[in-house]
């Protein structure tokens, strides 16, 4: 497979902003350093070798200990935001990972590169908690705005419910 | 003489005209309203029990049908959607999730809707098929017919409640127990047209 983006991104950003890479099943991936996420998302969807006018997916991924791909060293960081991106002129696609550790869990919006990633950004902070600093709106948009915590999060527990209204039992209704 | 209830002739013919004019609000969140649909059209046709005209305001309706997941955030919408229905009211939760939960065990399913609004039958089922609705409907039916639905006991303890205050008696809610159905095995096999 020919590695169209990753040799891109390799000849733009030789500084050590990307961290890792590899091609699996057909597609490329690479980790990118948390102080480059724009930078690089700007690049492949701005580059005519690249293209990348369609944002597909953001999610995260809570690592709990374990490392992503391409997580270097004794302490990973905890989660991964994870970027998928498509061409579609170019009909290529790729994935892109973004670490950031727990006690600092934030990771830059790309609301100015692609608007859609706006809901997919307020989805991944209000399961996990990964802050996206310099969104416009950084509200939760599938929990309520009661609920405290974040419910994907590894270490929340399975069957911790936290109730709007419960009925009153003993009264006649 | 305190918790002690009357029921008359009257009560009769009036729980006899409710059990066959139930008003439904169908509460629709998930794929059990397929099954709803099912019901409510002409192959198992729920019209043949006087409940055929789904009420899309819940100030027109008198039986809540709960179909499908009820999740915590939904739990004050559904609660207020109960508060607005008319009295005497009645409530199913049809399926699983609306019974119990179901299959969903985790931050954001309510594990049932009973534990906001009071529910008179419980359907299970995944989803249940249209004769088990029917049979659920029945089930209703006899309790509504009894005077035993949710509601119209606490209608008469609130009445009992309220004579009691009148005469300047103490009144002391009586414990509620909604009697077992008869075994269903009373029709003897074979005796079914008899």
């Amino acid at each position: 497979m020919a590695k169209i983006v990753l040799d891109r991104l390799a000849a733009q950003f030789a500084g050590g902003e990307i961290l890792a890479s590899g091609t699996e099943h057909g597609d490329e991936w690479a980790r990118v350093r948390r102080d480059a996420w724009i930078a690089v998302a700007t690049f492949l969807r701005d580059d005519p070798a690249t293209k990348m006018e369609m944002f597909i997916d953001l999610t995260c991924v809570d690592r709990f200990g374990g490392g992503g791909p391409g997580a270097a060293g004794n302490d990973p960081p905890r989660f991964d935001v994870v970027l998928h991106l498509y061409s579609v002129s170019l009909k290529h696609r790729v994935r892109l990972y973004c670490g950031a550790p727990e006690d600092d869990a934030w990771v830059d919006t790309l609301v100015s590169v692609w608007a859609g990633a706006d809901w997919y950004e307020r989805e991944a902070y209000d399961l996990y908690g990964v802050r996206f600093k310099g969104h416009p709106d950084l509200r939760r948009i599938l929990m309520y705005p009661e609920f405290v915590g974040h419910p994907l999060r590894k270490d929340y527990p399975k069957e911790k419910r936290q109730p709007l209204v419960r009925r009153q039992t003993g009264m006649p209704e | 003489m305190t918790g002690e209830f009357h029921t008359s002739k009257l009560d009769d013919v009036l729980n006899w005209a409710r059990k066959f004019s139930l008003f439904q609000y169908p509460f629709v969140t998930a794929c059990c309203g397929m099954e709803f649909m099912s019901v409510a059209a002409p192959k198992y046709d729920i019209a043949r029990f006087g409940a055929e005209f789904p009420r899309f305001s819940p100030r027109q309706a008198d039986l809540l049908i709960i179909v499908g997941t009820i999740t915590e955030r939904q739990g004050p919408a559904l609660r207020r959607i109960y508060e607005q229905m008319c009295e005497p009211k009645w409530v199913v939760a049809f399926g699983v999730c609306a019974s119990t939960g179901g299959f969903y065990q985790n931050y954001s399913t309510m594990p049932g809707a009973d534990q906001v609004v009071p529910v008179d039958v419980y359907i299970p089922g995944c989803p249940p098929r249209p004769e088990q609705v029917l049979d659920g409907l029945i089930l209703l039916q006899e309790r509504i017919q009894r005077g035993e639905g949710h509601n119209q006991v606490s209608i008469r303890v609130e009445a009992a409640e309220k004579k009691a205050r009148k005469q300047g008696r103490e009144f002391e809610p009586p414990l509620v127990s909604i009697r077992a159905l008869p075994p269903r095995s009373e029709t003897k096999p074979g005796t079914e047209n008899k």
